[in-house]
């Protein structure tokens, strides 16, 4: 029997890094939110790097700060060090990384939970779900408590069915030997939920006192204080270096001896595990003409002496753990703290799913974060807040807020999720954006910042700040358009010190700037200079000014593309009655019932004639409906 | 709703048939009006036709004479302006009209699309619908199956590896932007991109020669009849034209109108130059002289030399030998109904391995024999022109001309000094554009690449 434990209008399992931003983004939107959650000391826990951001990932931890989310002010107070990567690449492609603190970032994250107003935490293993006529009304615990919802969030991660594998050691368990989750997953097999086997690995930690620093190369973080979020004042000055060691022929050796003990070499059938992210087998087998590879020694924080030993994820036993690890330069003593592990689990397979993350099968069910087959905690996020506004804008009577693959990584990442599925974990990468340049690191506020003010999610002090800074560097290219350089000997003195030829003509300041050798700092010493405006403007207008004519491009193509997004399939249609599209283009279709044309062109099997059978058809439906 | 103009060749491809070039969108009318020469179409009555000529803009040249049909949104076929331009006919006229209209930037239809925006603009009725459906479905499979069975295995091969070559290139560039901290993969630099880039460039320019040249040989091999006076040059041409149906265009040229006439041998399109002189003077060297002739001739793609059955071998016909040692030419002994007094051995040695064929033009003999030669001579004997279907072999050239504008566009990137990473938008629309001419434009191969080339992961 169960007892009735309360009403939320959200409720979310679990408090990963999914977790946590659709619980506050719900709760913050207005909405009485539950989290519940396996284990209230591991909230926001990061079970395998100690890093946030990076190309793509960086930028996505900037779109969900500017949509009103939390994971980078956390990460900004709970970092040991920061560096921007790319800084000798164009604009579009630079992007912060953060070396984490990870108990500081727990303690961080759970501070701001415990005193979110509308948001109730509490420890609890959610068994089932409560479905109602097909509709999600709310879950049941082990303990027996019913709570009744409106709209539920799973962000279970790698809970589900979890399986540590080490060598011929095999156990049920979640990350860090955490309780593993099986009744849920086994609930929405029985509600018809098609789900899938993933895995993925860690690397041994080491006692950072038993490693020869001397043997390796530091990697400090930048000088520069930086932040994630628009909103930090406040820097970490003291920063703490990783280090950079090397593995070598006797580390190929050991692990080629003892390939077959390696649980995923054993032979078993196991779980697809991302390319971008293999074991020190993997690329031991596939690339083995390569001598060695790196080895990034991570702080796992200030407070604790674990060092992770980023490039050396396997799941050998751990007697050839040891051996691997002594045998790499600088780790000779070094002594394992915890082993590196494999892990497999359930994710749902992620075109089950709308575009605002709700499954298509149980409305008022959403799922957000590695339980729909991605991997990261970045892309984990993205989707948790979605989720969290989606969730809550349904509860709340407001419009769904789906972004496009033009407006932020994210929308690259979800609109990948649910139209094409993914065979393996899904990782952001730079290249998966087809407007990288308008994805830009430095202008996920300009991308974003509106839609978080709309939904609720940016205070107005925040807005306003934003407003005007949107302002000044609007103002600021109009005068730089208006100002009048002419060649004169301090302006060309500037111009043949960057390697410029000289002026021959006056030219306006505005399109000198676009010339390759210069820059808005240059162009400003030959102009009177706009003391009103801060960094983060030049730079932005900067860019504006420089990337003009590729940003312009990139613009007709996007709208170009929205053309097609706006485009919509009504909800009921029947692709069975469509004649004329082919049968694999149909079966997609039906699968993945996409919202528009521009939606339905993306999935792999639909070509462009089956596009253009659906339009014709969609618009006799309109047709008929004005006939009617 | 859509806001493209868009062309195709709008009826059957035949040869000698009149063929129609159809535009429809919004600047259907104002694109022909820049290319044609007669009355200003912007201020054409709707519904109205107009003779005149289409111009090349390159080369200011006359391309086709043609009827203009003008008709204005809404009370047309898609409900959009709509041009239509009515040319002789054959492939060559037709599509050479097809390219120019090409060229300003008008897209190339898919198949259905025109009926797709009749449809889409409410132009056909509702129970139609379904009509519409499968003629979109029918085409697009009918033009799928001729553009496999037209695609060249050497020209897919080509394209792949440009392309496997652009995706090594970008992926590497990828690379260093998705792992910047890997130090075993090399950095891509400036110098190696334009290097790749030039190569790759190279590659697409001369695919496009190659694509030229095919075009000469749709458009009409260049061919001249050479030979003294009165040995049968006019029979010759008179045969050709009246055995093939022959269009006859005007060119002015630059001193005298030349005429030139298009006939269709077993599938060669012979483009018969400067028969003017043959036809006034029987002596294309008299009329215009030595020179211009030897020009004449080195510009012809084949020649036709006729000799005289029933005359001895002359100081000319050596002379004439002489000027076309080199070049691809045929001779024919004419007048075989007369005594024999040509020396047939040693013009089978002069002849140096050209055929030599034998015909009395009088009494219609050694005319097959001609032909199988000429035919012989270009394709081996074997080539089926029923096979060239115009269509995708203009979309084949749009594509590569767009791979060749979005490279420039990369290599422009480069020598200003852009970021590569910025340059790679470039060169990856030139991937793009390359995998549309085979028919791949699945995105996922770069990823795909990345991993298979660089061992990468934490």
């Amino acid at each position: 029997m169960t007892y009735n434990a309360g009403h939320y209008d959200v409720i979310v399992i679990g408090a990963g890094h999914a977790g946590v931003e659709a619980g506050l983004a719900a709760a913050r939107m207005g909405a009485k939110t539950l989290m519940l959650t396996l284990n209230l000391d591991m909230i926001a826990f990061m079970p395998c790097n100690p890093s946030l951001g990076g190309p793509a990932k960086g930028i996505v931890v900037r779109e969900v700060d500017a949509l009103g989310g939390v994971m980078a002010k956390v990460i900004d107070k709970a970092h040991i060090q920061m560096r921007m990567l790319n800084t000798g690449k164009g604009p579009a492609v630079q992007a912060l990384r953060a070396q984490a603190d990870k108990p500081i970032y727990i303690k961080e994250m759970k501070h701001v939970i415990e005193n979110e107003k509308n948001l109730t935490l509490r420890q609890g293993m959610v068994e089932r779900l409560i479905v109602e006529d097909g509709v999600c009304k709310g879950v049941v615990t082990e303990t027996k408590a019913a709570y009744s919802a409106e709209t539920v969030i799973i962000t279970t991660g790698t809970f589900m069915r979890g399986k540590v594998l080490m060598g011929d050691l095999e156990y049920e368990s979640g990350p860090n030997n955490q309780r593993v989750s099986v009744k849920l997953s086994e609930h929405l097999e029985e509600l018809g939920f098609e789900l899938t086997r993933f895995k993925t690995g860690t690397p041994p930690r080491v006692n950072s006192h038993t490693i020869d620093y001397s043997k390796t190369e530091i990697q400090p973080g930048d000088e520069k204080p930086q932040s994630f979020s628009y909103e930090t004042t406040e820097f970490i000055t003291d920063q703490i270096p990783c280090w950079l060691t090397y593995t070598n022929e006797f580390t190929h050796q050991v692990i080629n001896e003892n390939l077959q003990l390696s649980a995923m070499y054993s032979g078993m059938k196991r779980g697809t595990g991302p390319r971008y992210c293999p074991s020190i087998e993997d690329k031991i087998v596939r690339f083995n003409d390569k001598p060695r590879h790196q080895i990034f020694l991570e702080p796992e924080g200030r407070d604790t002496e674990e060092v992770y030993v980023q490039g050396l994820s396997t799941s050998l036993p751990e007697s050839v753990q040891h051996e691997m690890v002594r045998s790499v330069e600088g780790l000779e003593n070094a002594e394992i703290m915890r082993a590196g592990y494999a892990i497999e689990y359930d994710a749902l397979v992620p075109t089950q799913l709308w575009p605002t993350l709700e499954t298509k099968k149980i409305p008022g069910l959403f799922t957000a974060g590695q339980i729909n087959g991605t991997s990261g905690y970045e892309e984990a996020a993205a989707q948790g807040i979605m989720a969290g506004i989606n969730a809550a804008a349904k509860v709340l009577g407001k419009e769904p807020v789906i972004l496009d693959r033009s407006q932020a990584y994210i929308g690259v990442l979800i609109d990948d999720l649910v139209t094409k599925g993914t065979n393996e974990p899904y990782r952001l990468l730079t290249s998966r954006a087809e407007y990288r340049l308008l994805l830009r690191h430095d202008n996920a506020d300009l991308r974003l910042t509106e839609i978080g003010h709309d939904i609720g999610l940016i205070p107005e002090k925040r807005y306003a700040k934003f407003v005007e800074k949107k302002q000044m560097v609007e103002e600021e290219k109009k005068r730089l358009g208006k100002i009048t350089i002419k060649p004169n000997e301090p302006v060309n003195t500037i111009m043949e010190d960057a390697g410029a030829t000289p002026l021959k003509e006056a030219i306006k300041a505005y399109d000198l700037m676009k010339r390759p050798e210069l820059s808005y700092d240059l162009v400003e010493k030959m102009i009177e200079a706009n003391t009103e405006i801060s960094a983060e403007v030049k730079e932005q207008v900067g860019i504006q000014i420089k990337y003009e004519g590729y940003i312009k491009k990139a613009n007709e193509q996007v709208a170009r593309m929205l053309k097609m997004e706006d485009k919509k399939i009504p909800d009921n249609i029947d692709y069975s009655q469509i004649s004329g599209i082919a049968t694999e283009a149909r079966q997609k279709l039906e699968k993945v019932r996409p919202l528009s044309v521009g939606q339905a062109s993306r999935i792999s099997g639909v070509n462009p004639a089956d596009v253009s059978i659906l339009l014709v058809y969609i618009e006799q439906g309109n047709i008929a409906r004005i006939a009617n | 709703m859509e806001t493209d103009t868009i062309t195709a060749i709008s009826t059957p491809i035949g040869e000698g048939a009149i063929a129609i070039v159809r535009l429809s969108g919004p600047e259907a009318i104002s694109i022909t009006t820049e290319l044609f020469r007669g009355k200003n179409l912007n201020e054409a009555d709707s519904h109205t036709i107009h003779y005149g000529k289409i111009i090349d803009p390159q080369t200011e040249e006359v391309a086709e004479e043609v009827m203009v049909s003008v008709m204005r949104a809404p009370k047309t076929f898609t409900r959009e302006d709509v041009v239509e331009i009515n040319c002789h006919g054959g492939m060559v006229a037709v599509n050479r009209v097809l390219e120019i209209i090409l060229s300003r930037g008008v897209r190339l239809a898919e198949p259905g699309e025109f009926t797709k925006r009749a449809f889409l603009h409410g132009r056909i009725d509702l129970s139609q619908a379904e009509a519409v459906m499968d003629l979109i479905r029918a085409k697009t499979d009918k033009a799928m199956s001729v553009a496999l069975k037209q695609m060249d295995g050497r020209l897919s091969g080509l394209i792949q590896k440009l392309r496997q070559d652009l995706l090594e290139t970008v992926a590497h560039v990828e690379v260093n932007i998705d792992y910047p901290e890997y130090d075993d993969v090399e950095e891509m630099s400036h110098e190696m991109m334009q290097r790749k880039t030039k190569e790759v460039h190279k590659e697409i320019l001369d695919l496009l020669n190659v694509a030229k040249q095919g075009k000469i040989l749709r458009e009409g091999l260049a061919t001249a009849i050479i030979g003294r006076p009165n040995v049968g040059k006019s029979s010759l041409m008179n045969t050709l034209v009246q055995e093939n149906k022959a269009i006859v265009t005007e060119i002015p040229g630059t001193t005298r109108d030349i005429i030139e006439e298009y006939v269709n041998v077993r599938g060669v399109p012979l483009r018969l130059v400067d028969t003017a002189g043959i036809r006034e003077t029987e002596d294309i060297v008299e009329k215009i002289g030595v020179e211009r002739s030897r020009q004449v001739l080195k510009e012809s793609d084949l020649i036709l030399f006729v000799l005289n059955y029933n005359d001895e071998l002359t100081e000319e016909d050596v002379k004439l030998f002489e000027a076309i040692q080199g070049l691809e030419y045929i001779v024919i002994i004419n007048k075989t109904d007369l005594e024999q007094k040509l020396d047939m051995e040693k013009v089978l040695e002069m002849a140096e391995g050209n055929p030599v064929v034998t015909t009395s033009l009088i009494e219609e003999e050694g005319v097959d024999e001609l032909e199988s030669a000429i035919a012989k001579t270009f394709f081996a004997g074997d080539i089926d022109t029923g096979d060239l279907t115009y269509v995708s072999n203009v979309r084949h050239i749009q594509l590569l001309k767009q791979s060749q504008k979005a490279l420039e566009d990369a290599m422009e990137g480069i020598e200003l000094g852009m970021p590569l990473d910025i340059v790679q938008i470039d060169v990856t629309r030139t991937w793009e554009f390359l995998g549309e001419i085979i028919g791949d434009t699945a995105s996922d191969s770069l990823i795909d690449q990345l991993f298979s080339q660089f061992c990468l992961g934490k």
